[in-house]
């Protein structure tokens, strides 16, 4: 075993090259293969590992804001219910398809790095950016309903507009004290789901700069791998918003004439 | 390969060279060294507070400080030292330096975010300090609404802020600890052939993941609750202020073994290395670490016993509070057992070990008293609950992360400190610490309540004695500041194995070179090898 | 890549038509009223989606088993959170002390 050698510690034995691994030999000359990996395939399994593991705190972080919605639509039921009655079903199940789409598209661009098309990846990014984009400018138009209808909460909510002089709830029974809880848990489940947006297309943008430039193909598409999952879990929240803030009281509005 | 030996090349410390090859640095043992200044300066900070409060109590009138000065005196000794200090302490400065060196590989998985890690916790601070500087906070360290959401006319805000920006500097450090330890391995390290502080380092990264992203989102819904007017903990908007607490401490408990399972990680590793023995019970201590991140992240109800939260929940809260007690009475029984019929000499680190022993088994053990309901509530927020956190955060991480810089200081820095320092400022410490916090549990008992400047005439005796163990405990942590300094300048040179220890990290020269390892080690034989033949080969 | 798996084009608009499809189902179920099940309902659907993009779009089927424990603890601990701290409020009253 390599007696004699200055370096080889007690209880090992040193290992010739640069790398442990046998195959992979291309590998060195890769020049995306950052020194601590031993292969391209290490180095796109750990990211794609360490992604996920982000994600997971991501879940959490969604999660709190989750748990508060969970008490409170328990504790106030009708509050919960009158309130997702204020908000657009038709935008939000529009933003839902729109997000769906990008989804798509985020997966065939990542598809396109993995065949080397640089083409099929620049069109799927900015398809991809133009969805995500879209989604904002929807939200732009929801959140400026909310705030032209006083249902932001804070000392104007529920106050008189010219449309609704007596405020837009008047009905106690729809409970307007914790319909203030409601849109607080609203407006902070979509702000915060936005701002993840916002990033979102700030990577992609990198992204794509990135790969008209022609950085990524079947060899190394990484960051693009790896932007596409931070991608979907923002839309796989969304998925769960729609329902849970838009859907509540469909059922009642419906039977009742919108 | 050539056999050449190598003469003595340049360490980690020398090459590159410049203040912007530290500032942009991506190895790990560079930020590792970023860290240890960071966070010795909050140490400090954290310090000067405790001065505060302890310079109040010498007196039985609240007359050297004004009642809010001394709400924020308490609230920012806890925020600094708990968030600025203790999370980051052992995983940022050790962990960082150690963890790839003692798996066998060049670096962490994503040295590039370790190095915003670093710099997402500057980021934090400075936003902290602000607030500090522009009304301080005086909500405690726990931010309890509705006075944090509402009422209280500090920078809560600001704070806020910064506490969650901070979070994420943990959460990335976690990130990167667990997938370099599942995927960085060197071949023939086994997950049973890891050294015990590696166990530790990566139950600690599991807490901080799935507990981190949980204080910041409420945090962050406290500072909206605040500054942009939602409703979620304000009771005349029918908001609960008990979810706070729900949310608060669904962290904040888990944040408290992210404190301390570091801590025991470096034990293992000392307590092995004094006793020159494999440390008893291997395996046991491993799944212990394990067992403590996950049961850890299902008793925050005892912190909400006198809530109004539900006596059921409260029952079931206490009960498993009992049994996380367990694992850590595992590994205490078994460094005990490792140093029975071990050699052990008694060097500095031998000192900071029966230090830390001694102490956090108190600490422990009077845990216990505080997680029985029945008692907790002629304890709760009472001094008895400052006394048992200060013995286990003091006493066991603080003691820990001593120990621990003073054992890897020698690798770390490449220069031998003054053994005879060391072994003033243990001796120093734990006198200290013991006469600082041992009346408080007097006083708790006797129902002193935490977080007031006055108290009864009565009490004045233990809280002279608790206030003059502060300065001496004081004197203890300021030692290692001039024998640490001395050592950079004037240290004699350490061999890559001062102390006789088995590990990776001692194969390697002292300080070591950037890439660590001059060719990939090949792991063949079973951690803490001190006897070849006679261990038990565990997994 | 030798491990690269390239799944094909149809595999993911196929996917993308079943989101679509569950998004209108999940619509049309809460136009109507099915009572206390109109939420399970709802929720079961955004799971079913949840999954598809997960296993499809984001390709975790082809990832290590590391990487699918590490995404379904995720979940689970959330289900901690919202578990124990429901069974605080769930359960107050139950043993007959006044105020708790």
């Amino acid at each position: 075993m390599a007696s004699g050698h200055e370096h080889v510690l007690p209880g090992t034995h040193a290992v010739a090259g640069h790398g442990a691994s046998a195959h992979d030999d291309h590998a060195h000359h890769n020049p995306n293969l950052q020194h601590h990996f031993y292969s391209m395939e290490q180095q796109l399994e750990a990211s794609t590992f360490g992604m996920w593991v982000f994600l997971v705190t991501e879940i959490m972080f969604f999660g709190g804001m989750f748990m508060v919605y969970i008490l409170y639509r328990h504790l106030y039921p009708d509050a919960w219910m009158h309130g997702s009655n204020h908000l657009d079903v038709t935008l939000g199940a529009l933003n839902t398809g729109v997000l769906i789409c990008s989804s798509l598209t985020m997966v065939l661009a990542v598809r396109a790095a993995q065949v080397s098309s640089r083409k099929g990846q620049i069109v799927n990014l900015i398809l991809t950016i133009l969805f995500g984009a879209t989604f904002l400018v929807v939200k732009y138009f929801e959140y400026a309903e909310k705030f032209h209808h006083n249902l932001v909460p804070g000392p104007h909510f529920n106050a008189p507009t010219a449309e609704f002089p007596a405020g837009i709830i008047t009905d106690p029974t729809h409970d307007p004290l914790h319909q203030q809880l409601f849109f607080s848990i609203y407006f902070m489940l979509t702000g915060v789901h936005a701002a993840h947006m916002i990033v979102g297309i700030g990577i992609m943008l990198v992204i794509l700069a990135m790969a008209i430039r022609g950085k990524f193909d079947a060899s190394y598409y990484t960051p693009v791998e790896v932007s596409g999952l931070y991608w979907h879990f923002v839309d796989v929240v969304w998925i769960f918003l729609f329902p849970l803030l838009y859907l509540l009281g469909a059922h009642v509005s419906a039977a009742h004439g919108g | 390969m050539s056999s050449t030996p190598t003469v003595q090349s340049s360490s980690y410390l020398d090459a590159p060279y410049g203040v912007a090859a530290w500032l942009l640095t991506k190895d790990h043992k560079r930020i590792a060294m970023l860290y240890l200044i960071s966070i010795t300066i909050f140490f400090a900070v954290g310090g000067a507070f405790a001065a505060g409060i302890r310079l109040e109590l010498l007196t039985p009138k609240g007359d050297l400080w004004t009642d809010d000065m001394y709400n924020k005196l308490f609230t920012l000794h806890g925020v600094v030292m708990i968030f600025f200090f203790l999370i980051p302490s052992i995983p940022a400065v050790l962990g960082n330096f150690l963890l790839p060196i003692m798996i066998g590989t060049k670096d962490l998985a994503f040295p590039r975010i370790n190095l915003l890690s670093w710099y997402i916790y500057i980021a934090g601070a400075t936003i902290t300090l602000a607030a500090v500087f522009s009304g301080g906070l005086d909500t405690g360290w726990t931010f309890y609404t509705p006075y944090s959401s509402a009422a209280s006319q500090t920078a809560v805000s600001t704070a806020a802020i910064g506490v969650f920006v901070t979070g994420f500097s943990s959460i990335l450090t976690g990130l990167n600890f667990i997938v370099t330890v599942h995927r960085m391995r060197a071949p023939g390290m086994t997950w049973f052939r890891l050294p015990l502080f590696v166990w530790a380092q990566y139950a600690t990264s599991l807490v901080m993941i799935l507990g981190t992203p949980v204080i910041a989102i409420t945090i962050l819904l406290v500072f909206a609750e605040r500054a942009l007017h939602l409703g979620f903990f304000d009771p005349n908007r029918g908001g609960d202020p008990v979810l706070f607490q729900h949310l608060f401490w669904f962290y904040s408990h888990p944040a408290v073994y992210i404190m301390i399972l570091p801590g025991m990680g470096v034990m293992s590793e000392l307590v092995a290395a004094v006793s020159r023995k494999q440390v008893f019970g291997y395996s046991f201590v491993a799944f212990s670490s394990l067992a403590i991140a996950i049961l850890g992240f299902l008793v925050w109800g005892h912190h909400l016993f006198v809530s109004s939260q539900s006596i059921y929940a409260g029952l079931v809260f206490s009960i498993i509070t009992m049994l996380v007690a367990v694992p850590s009475a595992v590994k205490t029984f078994n460094w005990a057992a490792t140093m029975y019929k071990g050699s052990v000499t008694w060097e500095s680190p031998t000192y900071w070990v029966i230090g830390f022993m001694g102490l956090f088994t108190i600490g422990g053990l009077t845990g216990l008293f505080l997680a029985t309901m029945g008692l907790d509530i002629h304890l709760t927020d009472t001094y008895f609950v400052v006394a048992h956190f200060h013995y286990i955060m003091v006493g066991g991480a603080i003691m820990a992360y001593m120990g621990g810089l003073h054992f890897w200081w020698p690798k770390m820095t490449g220069k031998m400190y003054s053994e005879a320092g060391a072994k003033a400022s243990a001796i120093l410490v734990f006198v200290g610490f013991n006469l600082t916090f041992f009346p408080q549990f007097v006083l708790g008992y006797m129902g002193m309540p935490r977080r007031y400047h006055a108290y009864p005439e009565e009490w004045q005796v233990l809280n002279v004695l608790s206030s003059a163990g502060a300065s001496v405990l004081a004197l203890g942590y300021l030692l290692p500041a001039f024998y640490f300094t001395y050592s950079i300048f004037k240290g004699a040179k350490a061999p890559a194995n001062p102390w006789g220890a088995k590990g990776l990290e001692w194969t390697i020269p002292s300080p070591p070179p950037t890439f660590n390892f001059d060719e990939d080690p090949v792991v063949t034989e079973p951690a803490y090898n001190y006897k070849p033949g006679r261990e038990v080969h565990v997994g | 890549m030798s491990s690269a798996h390239i799944t094909p084009v149809r595999t993911y608009v196929a996917t993308f038509v079943a989101l679509l499809i569950l998004t209108a189902i999940t619509y049309l179920v809460a136009l109507r009223d099915f009572g206390v099940l109109n939420t399970p309902i709802a929720l079961a659907v955004a799971f079913l989606k949840a999954s598809l993009v997960v296993i499809f779009f984001m390709g975790l089927r082809h990832n290590t088993p590391l990487t699918k424990v590490t995404a379904i603890a995720g979940f689970f601990w959330l289900l901690i959170l919202f578990g124990i701290t429901l069974s605080d409020y769930a359960t107050r009253g139950w043993l007959g002390v006044p105020g708790r």
